[in-house]
């Protein structure tokens, strides 16, 4: 949740305990540790020294010449897993995952034919496969014998005795180093179980030869760990069902956390930030059927190229990889002895390369196990040369601008160029970075910018049927060779078309010179587009008929031509990424202008009505968005691999990018604020193992030209029953994956269809749970403790602008949320879908936060109903990107003075944005909050103040999600409904 | 012994059943190309190579476009023929697969210009295997079809 990067302060704070917690960890954790593993993760990354710090350039240790040969990794056929046949599913408008989740159910609104067509096949193809699982269940045995062979415990055993006898000179990594050290050897125990009786057996024999271990070490996994350890009052109060229409106050008063895996708690601390990687189920169930019977979607979350101010990096000429399914080396491999280990995703046993042997962090040989890249769950890679047959591309950056006089009246030009101009430094980049620009009304002009020249030449081309560079060499320039002439060029552009009386806007030939222009190197292209494009290819209609507005079934939600979809896989195919910024009043078919971005991983940003002047609000907003695109962190020419533990399958992905061949994501550009997710299914019974892990390896060039590769890896145990699903159910996750799953379906199918499926989402798992898993059936609408924030988060999904029904969605609108639904990271899709509110006229010290002396009132978090507000207070409602600030007419006459800095209420201006800096108690405490609040997150959320009769009350009241309105049920009546579905 | 419209309609649509059966085995090898890219991970993960694939693709989904329209005018065709022949039963048995085809056909996505089999919706996993099994499915229909044709040609061409 806090994404605050290293920042240091303490998410265990007493302020920050969560409900949501699954009880099921391991009792000798008081109450008041529970986020003990999230802070362990960032402490622990903490110990490395800086951001893209390299900690190690391995000098191989000497005397060893056979390492050269054994490291050059091989080149394998593909791995198995591509070939394993996915699950079944739909095609086209079939829901994904059809057979995987209750979406099937949902009432049909296809012809008559369809729906059984689909699940004939469905049913047909659970018989087609199963040979499948034969290689599954055939390898393992063989493995797991070279695990349970009396040589492997003493030989782990000597591993110990390096990190005890030799204090590793690094001090900041000695901690590092040190704990993980002692508890590596414990790790393996959960993959070596023979068989489910046998790891009682087993652990004994691997514990602590030097006694130096205080607690005593369980065997991996929920079913041991919880009956060795007896933690059944825990798991009771975690399974304990919770009667939603009871209980009043479900939301919790503190930021929600993900639920931390049931794992040991060594190996949990070595997982993967669930900032990063996260799991719908934190308790993977062992079988298809049994996922089937909990009704919830199994899939992960990821944030892969997210900001980290600690980040190991590793240099190596080799990195470790499985010969059969190339997963990277991570944390949750098991070492068999110091020259074997053995995969934990396909159970092959590996050599360890000789390079491996030295330990560059402790300067130790003989430790494979204490590497960086088994000690961390997220690491980066430099990689070698074997990973790029061309050099890596240099960064190249494309502005393409509409100077359409739509385009000038807006007067965007100038506030894009101002920022342009300051963050020309900023730009990612090295040496060789090369940037241009186009601008188009009904021909397209480009700009010289050569050499000595005394100022940049415009081209015009005015054949827009078939588009020709002018003179290609001089239009993509180095940035730092020609600086002045770009410099004069962004400081001229905004005045130079304020003539212009063009109203036609040629955006598909521009976009088609725009690539032209990029196909040799790559890059990325950044549209500004104003309004319709209305001439040459990719000229559009306008779909949207007010009236019919209301009309779900008429909306358009797909795109009225494949032109953009086809040039953004050419420009996928050439590694050029398109983001588009669409400024526009009226109607602009986003739905078929945002495929530009969409299949070539860019991203979309719509600021609705954006005027210089008559829409104040939204030039900030541009200008500090924009700020931020120009700056972050960049990755070109990537691709994405996810790869899971054998017998689960990846089938469908969420996000923006085009998918290659079925598991390989083809991403011409990563960004650091772009989230993805994937749908899986259990293909093989998972009886036989303890845990899962998945990992993400994301292989990129970064802006100075290296190629990296940033590895995410995570580890979940595996449960027989359903009560353990349900007791680690993750609803956030659960929520994001719905809200992907849904934006298909109301693109498929509909939207009152995706709406359907929402709300039957809930029933069924809550059904579900109600027949499965309750002895007795009580009264009430009953929820597990996990689940029972998920009607109101599907309820906050149904009132969100990209599901809501009703008229008061526009449809750009509409089609820009369902953008970001598909394109956010978690964390920022449920703030947008459920924001948090906080009263702030009564802010007090207890409680706070202290970070680097600064005291961070932490006020609770309140339900999102008009019942909560009162006239007498103020309201800072956070919603991820926004954030509005309401204050009540009697708001107290002392916060408006001190924190506002105005006389009385009548005088707070209309359009106010930012608080002034006072130097009383309450400005501080309140302008800390907020501080803190957009500290956590890259991008900056503006702040609007709305008073009641503010136009802005509409949307805040907006989000008032417990509520009723007008075409949606207030919280208590979308409960009922459910009950009366559920117990139906 | 007479040769019949019934004979006729058996014999042509055996001619073009071995067309159809060729198509199947056509698509079955095109999303087999789709799904499995045949390069080593680190392969597949060079820039180069990325442009040769999605090419690839492109091309591959362009034909799969292209055939569609053929293989269902064909399989209608046999069904009127046997539908002005009057051969109730084997009108019966192609009825189904007809109007699992008019589905197909108009239920593409609902304002797209294409037919299905768009690049981006074919690559996934989920709706790549659904096409596999289609056309695996339509391959043995064929194919017993082909040597129903076949027999029933023999038989009206003896019994009358």
């Amino acid at each position: 949740m806090h994404s605050s990067d290293g920042q240091g302060y303490n998410p265990s704070a007493p302020g920050s305990y969560s409900h949501q917690m699954p009880a099921k960890v391991p009792p000798h954790q008081s109450s008041g540790q529970y986020n003990y593993s999230s802070s362990q993760i960032a402490s622990q990354l903490n110990n490395y020294q800086g951001p893209g710090q390299i900690l190690n350039r391995v000098a191989p240790p000497s005397g060893s010449p056979v390492q050269q040969a054994g490291s050059v990794p091989q080149v394998l056929p593909p791995a198995p897993q591509n070939s394993a046949a996915s699950s079944a599913g739909g095609f086209g408008a079939a829901p994904p995952g059809l057979s995987s989740w209750p979406y099937g159910q949902a009432p049909a609104s296809h012809p008559g034919g369809s729906q059984t067509s689909h699940l004939a096949h469905v049913a047909g193809t659970a018989s087609i496969h199963p040979p499948s699982s034969l290689p599954g269940n055939s390898n393992p045995p063989g493995s797991y014998q070279y695990a349970a062979s009396p040589g492997g415990p003493p030989l782990q055993n000597s591993y110990m005795k390096p990190a005890t006898t030799h204090p590793s000179p690094a001090t900041p990594n000695v901690n590092m180093g040190r704990n993980v050290g002692y508890s590596y050897p414990n790790l393996p125990p959960g993959y070596q179980n023979t068989s489910p009786g046998a790891p009682g057996l087993q652990a004994p024999a691997l514990q602590y030869p030097d006694g130096s271990k205080p607690f005593h070490q369980p065997p991996l996994g929920p079913n041991h760990l919880t009956a060795s350890m007896g933690t059944l009052s825990l798991q009771q109060e975690g399974l304990r069902p919770v009667n939603l229409l009871q209980e009043r106050n479900i939301l919790p008063t503190t930021i929600l956390q993900a639920p931390v895996p049931n794992l040991h708690e060594d190996i949990q601390k070595l997982n993967c930030n669930p900032e990063l990687f996260r799991c719908t189920l934190t308790n993977i169930p062992q079988t298809q059927a049994l996922l089937n019977k909990a009704k919830l979607p199994l899939g992960l979350l990821l944030h892969p190229f997210k900001d980290l101010s600690q980040l190991p990096v590793v240099t190596s000429s080799t990195i470790v990889r499985c010969r059969s399914c190339r997963t990277y080396i991570n944390p949750f491999v098991s070492f068999l002895d110091q020259r074997r280990w053995k995969c934990n995703l396909c159970y092959r046993v590996n050599d360890v390369p000789e390079e491996f042997m030295y330990n560059p962090v402790t300067r130790a040989y003989g430790e494979p196990h204490k590497r960086p890249e088994v000690q961390n769950a997220t690491i980066e890679f430099m990689a070698p040369s074997e990973y790029m047959l061309r050099p890596p591309q240099p960064p190249v950056y494309l502005f393409v601008f509409d100077v359409s006089h739509n385009a000038i009246e807006t007067g965007y030009l100038n506030t894009v160029c101002q920022t342009l101009l300051d963050n020309l430094d900023l730009l990612p980049g090295n040496t060789r970075t090369k940037i241009g620009f186009i601008t188009f009304d009904s021909t397209i002009h480009f700009y010289s910018l050569q050499e000595g020249l005394s100022q940049p030449q415009m081209l015009i081309v005015s054949d827009i049927e078939d588009v020709f560079i002018p003179m290609p060499e001089n239009l993509l320039v180095n940035l730092n060779e020609n600086r002045e002439l770009i410099q004069d060029l962004l400081k001229t552009l905004p005045q130079m078309f304020t003539k212009s009386l063009e109203t036609q806007s040629a955006l598909g030939p521009a976009l088609q010179a725009a690539f032209k222009l990029m196909s040799p190197t790559g890059g990325r292209i950044s549209v500004f587009q104003t309004q319709l494009p209305s001439l040459g290819m990719g000229a559009l209609k306008s779909r949207e008929e007010p009236n019919q507005r209301s009309n779900a079934k008429d909306i358009h939600l797909t795109p009225s031509t494949d032109f953009y979809k086809k040039l953004a896989l050419d420009c996928s195919g050439q590694q050029v990424a398109v983001d588009l910024f669409l400024l526009s009043g009226q109607y602009s078919d986003l739905a078929s202008l945002g495929c530009i971005s969409r299949y070539s991983a860019g991203s979309v940003y719509y600021y609705q009505s954006y005027h210089h002047k008559h829409n104040p609000v939204q030039v900030e907003k541009l200008q500090k968005e924009l700020k931020r695109y120009l700056t972050r962190k960049i990755g070109f020419e990537a691709v994405m691999r996810i790869r899971c533990t054998k017998g689960l399958s990846i089938h469908t992905f969420h996000g923006n990018f085009f998918v290659r061949s079925t598991d390989l994501l083809s991403l011409p550009n990563v960004n650091p604020d772009a989230g993805y997710a994937v749908q899986m299914a259990v293909e093989e019974s998972l009886s036989d193992m303890q845990v899962v892990s998945f990992q993400s390896a994301l292989l990129y060039t970064s802006s100075k030209g290296e190629r990296r590769i940033r590895v995410h890896t995570m580890c979940l145990p595996v449960v027989a029953t359903l009560s353990d699903v349900y007791l680690g159910a993750d609803v956030q996750a659960i929520t994001g994956l719905l809200a992907n799953m849904a934006v298909d379906r109301s693109v498929s199918a509909s939207l009152s269809d995706a709406r359907d499926a929402l709300v039957n989402a809930v029933i069924d798992s809550l059904a579900a749970y109600r027949s499965s898993v309750l002895s007795i059936q009580q009264p009430g609408l009953m929820a597990p403790r996990s689940l029972r924030l998920f009607p109101l988060y599907v309820l906050a999904l149904l009132k969100q602008k990209a599901f809501q029904a009703g008229t008061s969605a526009r449809l750009d609108e509409r089609i820009f949320t369902m953008c970001q639904v598909k394109n956010q990271p978690l964390v920022y899709l449920m703030l947008m879908t459920h924001p948090n509110l906080y009263r702030v006229d009564n802010l007090s010290d207890e409680g706070a936060l202290n970070i680097n002396d600064k005291t961070i009132p932490q006020p609770p978090i309140l339900q999102l109903s008009v019942e909560k507000l009162s006239r007498d207070g103020a309201y800072l409602m956070d919603a991820g990107s926004v954030m509005y600030l309401w204050v009540g007419k009697n708001c107290g006459q002392n916060f408006i003075s001190q924190v506002l800095g105005v006389p009385n209420y009548g005088s707070v201006p209309q359009n106010m944005t930012h608080l002034p800096e006072l130097e009383t108690a309450e400005s501080i405490r309140t302008t800390t909050f907020i501080a803190w609040l957009r500290e956590q997150r890259p991008f900056f959320p503006i702040l609007y103040i709305v008073k009641d009769e503010s136009p802005l009350k509409s949307s805040f009241l907006q989000n008032m999600i417990e509520d009723r309105t007008e075409s949606a049920l207030s919280y208590y009546e979308f409960l009922l409904h459910i009950q009366q579905q559920v117990n139906k | 012994m007479a040769f019949t419209f019934a004979a006729f309609c058996y014999m042509l649509s055996l001619v073009l059943c071995a067309a159809l059966i060729f198509f199947a085995i056509w698509h079955i090898i095109a999303f087999d190309e789709l799904r499995t890219d045949f390069k080593s991970p680190i392969d597949q993960c060079n820039p180069v190579h990325a442009r040769e694939r999605l090419r690839n693709i492109e091309r591959i989904c362009f034909l799969l476009r292209k055939l569609v329209l053929p293989e269902y005018s064909i399989h209608s065709l046999f069904c009127i023929m046997f539908l002005c022949a009057q051969e109730w039963l084997t009108l019966g048995l192609n009825v189904p697969l007809l109007f699992y085809h008019i589905w197909r056909y108009f239920h593409c996505p609902a304002d797209s210009s294409e037919l299905a089999y768009d690049p981006p919706a074919v690559m996934n996993a989920d709706t790549l295997s659904y096409c596999q099994k289609e056309a695996w499915c339509k391959l043995a229909f064929y194919l017993l079809s082909f040597f129903y044709y076949l027999y029933c040609m023999i038989y009206t061409l003896v019994s009358s």
